[in-house]
């Protein structure tokens, strides 16, 4: 199994933006510029997250996904805010190879089955943000942690399988953005009971969290935001602050302390020197 | 018509889109269709497709194509096949059942194992990159839009099932998943199709469109 490397953009608007616990969502720049890097770096796939589309019930990712399947030739996974078959099939069009849904599902399961009857289960992605509570149990949540469902985690996965689902992205909801490393006990759960490929998301602050997260939490996919996003920033300081909206993160000039300092390949040598197979 | 007219065949089973924009990629003059006039009129066709045999079967059928296909094939024009496409080309599958191919190659179209020979579970579908090799002899990945790759060069699959020719000689890679070592690519005259999806394969998977637009040349 050749482990894949995938990075997350979460979008809003024309911005790649980034949050912690997928709230207070700062602006970092343009999407298509970091996923260019990214790709020319050894990313293995990309994800695009539109993370305010499901609160308006929009999706203005149509143009950001035509411009990235010009120049980008590896897969592009897009969620956020597809509701029905027709929205599937116009950010398909628009140019992405899989996309992911997470609202949609929880609100009416039989979408699953229904798309990847259309467009094949390996196309459809299934989401589930996760929370820990107080009981130890998780739940599912959709827009962006905000919304509380009641499905319990573990049951809803196996059921996304059943109903077709060709993938599950995983994400620790407590874990993100914090750089803490992944929840080990949420990805484990989910992968040993579930025989489609999970992709761990939500916390890696360094490369040794992305081998935990594969050789404890059996993942086998990882998906990295900050990681990626603040050492693209701190190896571009001279590049273009003209972004609209949340910008005093990048005007301030600061780092973000709670990711290490590394890169793709470091990430993937290190991985390989642990003996987890990765594609270099 | 413009020198590299290639139509792209549209059979309703998978996104096209990124064929089209590698092929914009490297020059191609590319158009997306399903209408068989437009192939008879092409130099190159590329037959993609993600999903079901059967379903792809029925299509093709409905669409009037699978003649157009043959007889576009027997001129001895490029043809690139990818994934479902290079899966199509083969006699039958036993998706589901058992369905007819387009019976331009000899073999069959098999379903991954679920247990490998160590009886380790094997995840299905593959999703993701792996690496293509040849055999010892390189001839047929020489002669095949593969040339000018390294060996064991990684290129991205997403499949359940795989091609089995009767030929072996016709194997241009192989690929070894889980322990199994199944046919990734095919080179049978002017057909080159693979496994994998040289369109999302990064820079190394876009030479292999730059071979097929410089076959014409």
């Amino acid at each position: 199994m050749i482990h894949r490397i995938i990075g997350r953009l979460d979008i809003k608007g024309p911005n790649l933006v980034k949050g912690i616990h997928l709230e207070g969502l700062r602006v970092l720049g343009k999407p298509e510029e970091f996923a260019k890097y990214y790709y020319e770096n050894g990313i293995d796939e990309l994800i695009y997250i539109d993370v305010v589309a499901s609160l308006f019930g929009r999706n203005s990712l149509e143009e950001i996904i035509t411009k990235t399947a010009r120049e980008i030739f590896i897969p592009l996974t897009v969620g956020g805010g597809l509701r029905t078959i027709d929205d599937i099939r116009s950010v398909l069009r628009a140019g992405a190879d899989k996309v992911s849904l997470n609202t949609a599902a929880i609100n009416n399961p039989q979408i699953i089955k229904e798309a990847s009857r259309i467009f094949g289960s390996s196309t459809i992605t299934v989401t589930i943000e996760a929370i820990k509570q107080k009981d130890g149990s998780y739940l599912a949540f959709t827009d962006n942690g905000r919304e509380h469902t009641g499905v319990e985690v573990l049951g809803w996965a196996k059921k996304a399988e059943q109903l077709g689902a060709g993938e599950i992205l995983l994400t620790s909801i407590d874990k993100d953005g914090t750089g803490e490393g992944f929840d080990l006990e949420l990805t484990k759960m989910i992968s040993k009971n579930v025989s489609i490929p999970v992709i761990a998301s939500g916390g890696a602050g360094k490369k040794e969290d992305v081998y935990k997260a594969i050789s404890n939490g059996g993942a086998d996919a990882v998906a990295l935001a900050s990681l990626l996003h603040y050492n693209y920033l701190k190896t571009h300081k001279d590049r273009e602050n003209g972004e609209e909206g949340n910008t005093e993160f990048l005007k301030s000039g600061q780092s973000f302390s709670k990711v290490e300092v590394t890169s793709i390949e470091k990430i993937k040598n290190y991985l390989q020197e642990e003996n987890i197979d990765c594609r270099n | 018509m413009s020198k590299n007219k290639v139509v792209i065949i549209d059979y309703q089973m998978s996104n096209l889109y990124s064929v089209k924009h590698a092929c914009d990629f490297v020059g191609l003059d590319a158009v997306i269709s399903s209408d068989k006039s437009d192939l008879e009129d092409a130099q190159m066709a590329i037959l993609p497709g993600v999903g079901a045999f059967g379903d792809a079967m029925e299509n093709l059928q409905k669409l009037n194509l699978i003649t157009s296909i043959k007889s576009f094939i027997d001129r001895g024009k490029p043809f690139l096949g990818v994934c479902l496409g290079l899966q199509l080309l083969f006699s039958e599958s036993e998706e589901f059942g058992a369905y007819k191919g387009l019976n331009v190659i000899k073999g069959k179209v098999v379903k991954f194992p679920s247990l490998n020979k160590n009886n380790q579970a094997v995840k299905v579908p593959q999703i993701g990159w792996n690496k293509i090799y040849h055999s010892k002899s390189e001839e047929a990945w020489k002669d095949s839009y593969l040339e000018g790759l390294s060996n064991n060069e990684f290129m991205y699959f997403v499949h359940s099932y795989y091609v089995v020719p009767e030929d072996p000689k016709l194997v241009a890679s192989y690929t070894n998943y889980e322990g199994i070592e199944y046919c990734s690519s095919v080179k049978a005259k002017n057909i080159f199709a693979a496994q994998f999806h040289p369109e999302k394969s990064g820079p190394k998977g876009l030479m292999i469109y730059q071979n097929f637009a410089n076959s014409l040349k």
